[in-house]
């Protein structure tokens, strides 16, 4: 992108100009996820800087919309932090209770997605499997389709075979919702996949299963994690399947975030957006070496 | 893999035909295997296509029926053991005998008062009232005050009951519940679109201040139109930068795209409403610089603003993505070669850089079309009352008004555009081609 040495003034002026709104466009894109962080260590309740937070002085900053969400629904929030304490927060606090909820739909949706989407992969990337184009629409459909339509659809279902108000039916619900990210990243690992190793396994007697852990397993292994975390974010971040057919109390995350948001908004979401930003920002990270390790497998260099 | 190995048999004179080792003919050998093949394969896809059947498309197609289906006027189920009893059969049987338009007659009537009796014993007078209520406003109340009174009316019953209520004289009220009489109706459809059947059946658009979903649905088409506009004015200039930068700095660059892919929907909208409320940072920082007076401060949030800011930026990177995966491979040469042929910059990216991004632009633009028509969260948080999209209508059928055919139908006509603006996406841009970082 460097700029050649004969450039016109013109073209060097647009060239800065156009760096410039490219900054400007990525400040959009990060600062609104940025500015939750610092936000959440305010001392006020306020959505805004105060002075003191501008002038740095600690006092404007505190850890109480952390401390909030510990307490939250705790039932003696206000004794010595000792041993009972902390078991009273593990077991009534609210916003541990969501967390508990989110991680095991989560866990067990993105399971069942990941051992599905899988199979379905490596069979999808057979040359010889029949209507491939129109099963890979339908498995990849619950992407496209409005939300609220699959949700629709699932309280109405759910409620008449009774897996309304249960956690299979969103374990079920959520792991639909995750398998088009498996299928795309699992076939995408699948592009490059050598088939003659597989061949050369069986020739040198390997059976299928074997083949399947010992060969193709290792090789696919990266895109079929980047694909999990894909589907374990996807539950953990879903809240209108679960607005629907969850009952009341089976509360998660998101969906405490979305009553947070609805009735009365506290700092106390923001100090959970900065935890939320803070997992994020290491799913990233986990993905990105994942990616760049498949990459070296396949023998696709980096230049 | 291949079960078809040739036979070394005693075969080549060339009359016989080429056999496998047992004698098959080879190329019944081939198809044989080339089905088992087929069949290996479509078995490792057969589980995950079972499971989205059930927990998808089954789901779907049933809500589908429900918009053509409702059963409130001719069905009792009881929400106890669950028993269904046939209800307003002897209107039904009046209906059936005269044709549309008949003006009601005391056999009418009679049929009526005969079914009240029914309805009272089984308690069904509301679910009746209420079907009836979704398609003649203001009816409701008809239905349980007349059950009241059921059993104290006595023939002649056209007079007896035009007394409980005169509204039962209303031909509009007759025309629907002859409507109602039957399961199946497409009356939900003509109700999603702003259509009514008159007091004679015939199909004429509704009172011009209770026309409110076909403008929902241009709302929604034309948010959605903005908002790829400007992901696309935004994102073509930053896929371009990733894609001209080396590696090296493009890839510490794309964390800037990814990691609001990766951000809970949640977090980004709530950061939204921080920013841009009244007493938020945007407008602080407004008043601080003193571009705006303290007292005047802008209203950004809970209006279509809010929607529209917020889901930008959503959906900025499903712009990008697309762009950047095909700008990436475009050789920088064909520009390089028409500057030298005298092309100035602004030519050559015109004619000759821009027509090759035309793919990505289209994978990106569809795609974020396709999600922001369908778009509910963020419209629900931020969207004020200007700023709703035909799916918060759905939840508002759903959760509220209870109206579930009519919620039902709505979503079929969403679904109907999302599923051609998919078929679409795949004949153009390939599902197989979708990428995700």
């Amino acid at each position: 992108m460097a700029l050649p040495k004969h450039a016109s003034p013109l073209e060097k002026i647009w060239h800065y100009c156009y760096l410039v709104i490219c900054g400007l466009i990525f400040l959009f894109l990060i600062a609104p996820i940025l500015i939750v962080i610092p936000l959440s260590f305010n001392a006020e309740p306020y959505f805004t800087f105060t002075e003191k937070m501008l002038s740095l002085d600690p006092t404007g900053y505190s850890m109480r919309w952390y401390d909030l969400l510990l307490t939250f629904g705790m039932q003696a929030p206000d004794v010595p932090r000792d041993g009972s304490w902390w078991s009273d927060a593990w077991q009534n606090a609210a916003w541990i209770q969501a967390a508990k909820n989110s991680v095991i739909i989560g866990f067990f949706s993105t399971i069942l997605a990941t051992v599905l989407g899988t199979l379905a992969a490596l069979g999808l990337s057979r040359p010889e499997m029949p209507y491939r184009r129109a099963i890979m629409a339908i498995l990849i459909s619950p992407m496209i389709v409005p939300i609220i339509i699959v949700a629709t659809g699932m309280f109405f279902f759910y409620s008449q075979v009774g897996l309304a108000n249960t956690y299979i039916g969103i374990i079920m619900a959520h792991a639909t919702l995750g398998i088009p990210f498996v299928i795309i990243t699992v076939t995408a690992t699948l592009v490059g996949f050598d088939h003659s190793l597989t061949r050369a396994a069986a020739n040198l007697g390997a059976t299928p299963t074997t083949t399947f852990f010992k060969i193709i397993m290792p090789l696919i292994l990266p895109g079929v994690i980047s694909g999990a975390l894909f589907a374990f974010v996807t539950s953990f971040d879903e809240v209108v399947v679960v607005l629907f057919v969850a009952d009341f109390d089976q509360q998660t995350i998101p969906r405490q975030m979305w009553n947070g948001i609805r009735e009365q908004i506290s700092p106390a979401i923001l100090s959970v957006a900065t935890i939320l930003v803070i997992v994020s920002i290491a799913l990233l990270t986990t993905v990105e070496l994942l990616r760049r390790r498949s990459d070296r497998l396949r023998g696709i260099s980096q230049s | 893999m291949a079960d078809a190995t040739m036979g070394s048999a005693p075969v080549s004179d060339g009359s016989e035909r080429l056999t496998t080792v047992d004698g098959k003919p080879l190329k019944a050998a081939l198809m044989a295997a080339e089905a088992k093949a087929r069949r290996r394969a479509f078995f490792l896809v057969l589980p995950l296509l079972a499971f989205v059947l059930v927990t998808f498309v089954a789901p779907i197609g049933q809500m589908l029926h429900r918009s053509v289906h409702n059963p409130g006027f001719t069905e009792h189920t009881d929400l106890s053991d669950g028993t269904q009893t046939e209800i307003m059969v002897n209107l039904r049987g009046w209906f059936e005998a005269n044709p549309p338009g008949t003006e009601p007659d005391e056999a009418a009537y009679a049929a009526l008062a005969a079914d009240f009796l029914v309805l009272r014993e089984l308690r069904a007078q509301g679910a009746v009232g209420t079907r009836i209520n979704y398609e003649a406003p203001g009816t409701r109340s008809l239905f349980t005050k007349t059950a009241r009174r059921a059993e104290r009316l006595e023939a002649p019953f056209k007079e007896a009951v035009l007394d409980v209520d005169e509204d039962w004289g209303d031909p509009k009220l007759w025309q629907v519940m002859r409507d109602a009489s039957s399961a199946y109706t497409i009356n939900f459809y003509l109700a999603a679109v702003d259509l009514e059947k008159n007091e004679t059946g015939e199909i004429v658009s509704v009172n011009e201040n209770r026309q409110v979903y076909v403008l929902l649905f241009q709302r929604t088409l034309i948010l959605s139109l903005l908002i790829t506009a400007l992901t696309f004015v935004l994102g073509f200039p930053i896929a371009h930068l990733l894609a001209t930068l080396p590696l090296k700095y493009s890839n510490i660059l794309m964390i800037f795209v990814l990691l609001p892919f990766w951000t809970s929907l949640l977090v980004r909208t709530t950061s939204w409403i921080v920013l841009l409320q009244s007493q938020g940072v945007v407008n602080d920082t407004l008043v601080a610089s003193g571009l705006v007076a303290d007292e005047s401060r802008i209203q950004m949030i809970y209006n279509q603003t809010g929607t529209i800011v917020a889901m930008t930026h959503i959906l900025l990177p499903f712009m990008v993505l697309p762009l950047y995966s095909v700008m990436r491979p475009i050789n920088p040469s064909y520009v390089r070669a028409a500057r030298s042929l005298g092309a100035t910059s602004w030519t050559a990216f015109r004619r000759i850089y821009f027509p090759q991004t035309v793919p990505g632009i289209g994978a990106g633009a569809l795609l974020v079309f396709i999600l922001a028509v369908g778009y509910y969260i963020t419209p629900a948080l931020v969207g004020g009352s200007d700023g709703q999209l035909i799916s918060n209508l759905i939840a508002f059928h759903m959760t509220r008004s209870l109206n579930w055919s009519l919620a039902a139908a709505l979503a079929a006509l969403l679904l109907f555009g999302v599923l051609v603006l998919y078929w679409l996406y795949d004949r153009l841009v390939g599902i197989d081609n979708l990428k995700l970082g």
